[in-house]
């Protein structure tokens, strides 16, 4: 039962083949059994859990429609705010806040009928590609427990991969839903920007943070992102855009899709495994009855420098606010301290290396003198960038690439070079700075070990984007794997 | 532009951030944040001229709401996970405050 896709858990508890709670029990104890090893959750709430799951039970029972996500256990990442539940961001700044209020992706999941399980583990601030920049310890890839689950949602995809949950939601600034679903073998789509509300997520990078679904099938991302989207007041960079059902657009076929392939830019510093199962993927696409196009991005080379200085920029002022007045915690203080010392050794105790570190990039960047060589300049080649994107696709209706140019890495293998460890983003980053949707899928294995295949879709172009993903998925037949655990 | 940061620059930057670095990771971020800058510095060869910056995507434009009075969050919430927050005992007012270290002199 804990294999059950979202889809297929709704339409049994809607039907009372089983109920939410059994569910939900199922979901708890998968949880307990693989968690010790795998530490993919910094919180598990079961009685608020099953008291949801009761709840949802009572309605049916009463006659009420349960909803599209009725009695379907599901895990958040641990930057969404969930009012009255612990939410640390992995963070020791964080490590006792809990939040008034809820994201505007909790409401309306719940009210879907969504059954929270918990909170994951995830890189702190969302600012990693590992999982290992946590306060409470790296997760462990269910593949292989020596290697990395991705990052930062790797507690979602890790948790989604191990059959733990259905739907885990992650946040992806940089890459941090598909390259953790890349990494764990699970399916994981970033949305256009503007197309899921924001409000209720600790803010990394505001023009680069947006919420998306980590799932074992396209499908059930495509039910996920129908019940998250959609304009709210609370977030003004939302979009008043309709939001379909995107259930409706898979066709299971990509009959008349153009693929756009960006051949030079996909073809330097890629894993061997990671081109091949990268060629044999556009073979099943053509396969599925899409047809395969050249297309160029001449920028995309400089987008690993145009993200870390913009989200590193964006990063040092939204983190000012911890700052040990309002919440989160606070150093302990002499007698004679000021609010500055208050302040400087608040946020040296509780921030972790790698936060420090792009708080102080992102502060030298934005600092008099090496504003325009650094910020104007990567915000210039942004645009470069967002342009070539646009004339891509004239030619193409998606763009393929590899989700990451390796399968996962070992533990500890990048930790001590950052700039080793930003260049695992390369095929990621640049979705983000356009504003665009994108999504990972199963790709195929090297030796075990999952690679991802990443699609992108035009702006709040999701149902062109899902469908190619879902005739990819249905021919290719890697979705049924599982990890050993 | 710098191929290496001096720890007197990195304690420059880390005062403006509001971060108290120990001198270990003054030396660390001195390597670590010219490696990082001097990668960053292929950007240079870009040529950008006449190019506008992109700060969002945002395609439309910022939506506005009426102006309307509702509840906001109780004081008493707001202040909870303040690590000094106190709520102020008044008549009806439901005044609250964070309270921190002196701030002048």
């Amino acid at each position: 039962m804990t294999a059950a896709g979202a889809r297929a858990v709704r339409d049994n508890v809607a039907a009372g083949t089983v109920s939410a709670v059994e569910v939900c029990r199922r979901a708890l104890d998968r949880i307990a059994a693989t968690n010790p090893s795998l530490n993919a959750f910094n919180l598990v709430d079961a009685d608020r859990a099953l008291a949801r799951a009761a709840d949802i039970d009572r309605r049916r029972a009463e006659g009420e429609d349960p909803g599209p996500l009725a009695g379907v256990p599901i895990a958040l990442k641990d930057n969404l705010s969930v009012r009255g539940m612990r939410t640390t961001a992995s963070s020791r700044i964080l490590e006792h806040y809990v939040p008034p209020y809820d994201a505007t992706v909790v409401s309306r999941l719940e009210a879907a009928g969504a059954v929270i399980v918990g909170k994951t583990n995830c890189d702190e601030f969302a600012m990693g590609s590992s999982n290992e920049n946590s306060a409470f310890g790296p997760v462990h890839n269910p593949w292989a427990p020596d290697r990395t689950p991705g990052g930062s949602s790797g507690g979602s995809a890790a948790a989604v991969a191990a059959r733990c949950v259905p739907l885990a939601l992650g946040s992806d600034t940089g890459g941090s839903i598909r390259q953790p679903a890349s990494f764990c073998g699970t399916v994981g789509l970033k949305p256009t920007y503007g197309r899921v509300s924001r409000y209720g997520l600790l803010a990394f990078a505001s023009s680069l943070d947006q919420i998306g679904p980590i799932t074992a099938s396209v499908e059930d991302a495509a039910l996920a992102l129908t019940v998250m989207a959609g304009s709210d007041p609370a977030d003004s960079t939302s979009s008043p855009r309709p939001v379909p059902d995107f259930t409706q657009a898979l066709t299971g076929d990509a009959g008349g899709i153009r693929v756009g392939v960006p051949r030079a830019f996909v073809s330097e510093g890629v894993d061997d495994a990671v081109r091949k199962a990268f060629d044999a993927a556009l073979e099943t696409l053509r396969g599925a009855g899409a047809s395969i196009v050249d297309v160029e991005l001449p920028h995309a080379r400089y987008a690993i420098p145009v993200y870390y200085l913009v989200c590193t920029a964006e990063a040092s002022s939204n983190l000012a606010r911890y700052d040990g007045v309002k919440y989160g915690s606070r150093a302990a203080l002499r007698n004679d301290d000021g609010i500055k010392a208050m302040y400087s050794r608040t946020r040296d105790e509780g921030f972790g290396a790698e936060v420090k570190r792009r708080i102080m990039l992102g502060t030298y960047v934005l600092s008099a003198g090496y504003y325009d060589a650094f910020y104007l300049k990567a915000q210039q080649v942004r645009t470069l960038l967002k342009r070539d994107y646009e004339r891509a696709f004239e030619q193409a209706d998606v763009i393929a690439m590899p989700t990451s140019p390796t399968p996962p890495f070992k533990l500890g293998e990048r930790t001590a070079d950052p700039l080793q460890m930003y260049l695992a983003d390369v095929f990621t980053v640049s979705v983000n700075l356009a504003g665009l949707p994108a999504i990972s899928v199963p790709g195929g294995f090297a030796d075990g070990l999952p690679i991802g295949f990443q699609l992108i879709g035009r702006m709040f172009d999701e149902a062109t984007l899902l469908r190619t993903a879902d005739a990819y998925e249905r021919l290719a037949g890697w979705a049924t794997r599982s990890p050993a655990l | 532009m710098p191929r290496s940061l001096t720890v007197e620059e990195v304690e420059r930057i880390a005062a403006l951030a509001h971060l108290e670095l120990t001198g270990d990771e003054k030396r660390l971020f001195a390597k670590q944040l010219a490696d990082i800058l001097e990668y960053a510095r292929q950007l240079q060869a870009v040529d950008t001229t006449g190019v506008p910056a992109t700060a969002h995507v945002t395609t439309t434009r910022s939506a506005e709401r009426d102006d309307q009075h509702r509840p906001s969050l109780p004081v008493a919430e707001a202040v909870a996970n303040a690590p000094d927050g106190v709520v102020l005992e008044t008549d009806g007012g439901g005044g609250a405050l964070f309270r921190v270290p002196r701030v002048i002199g």
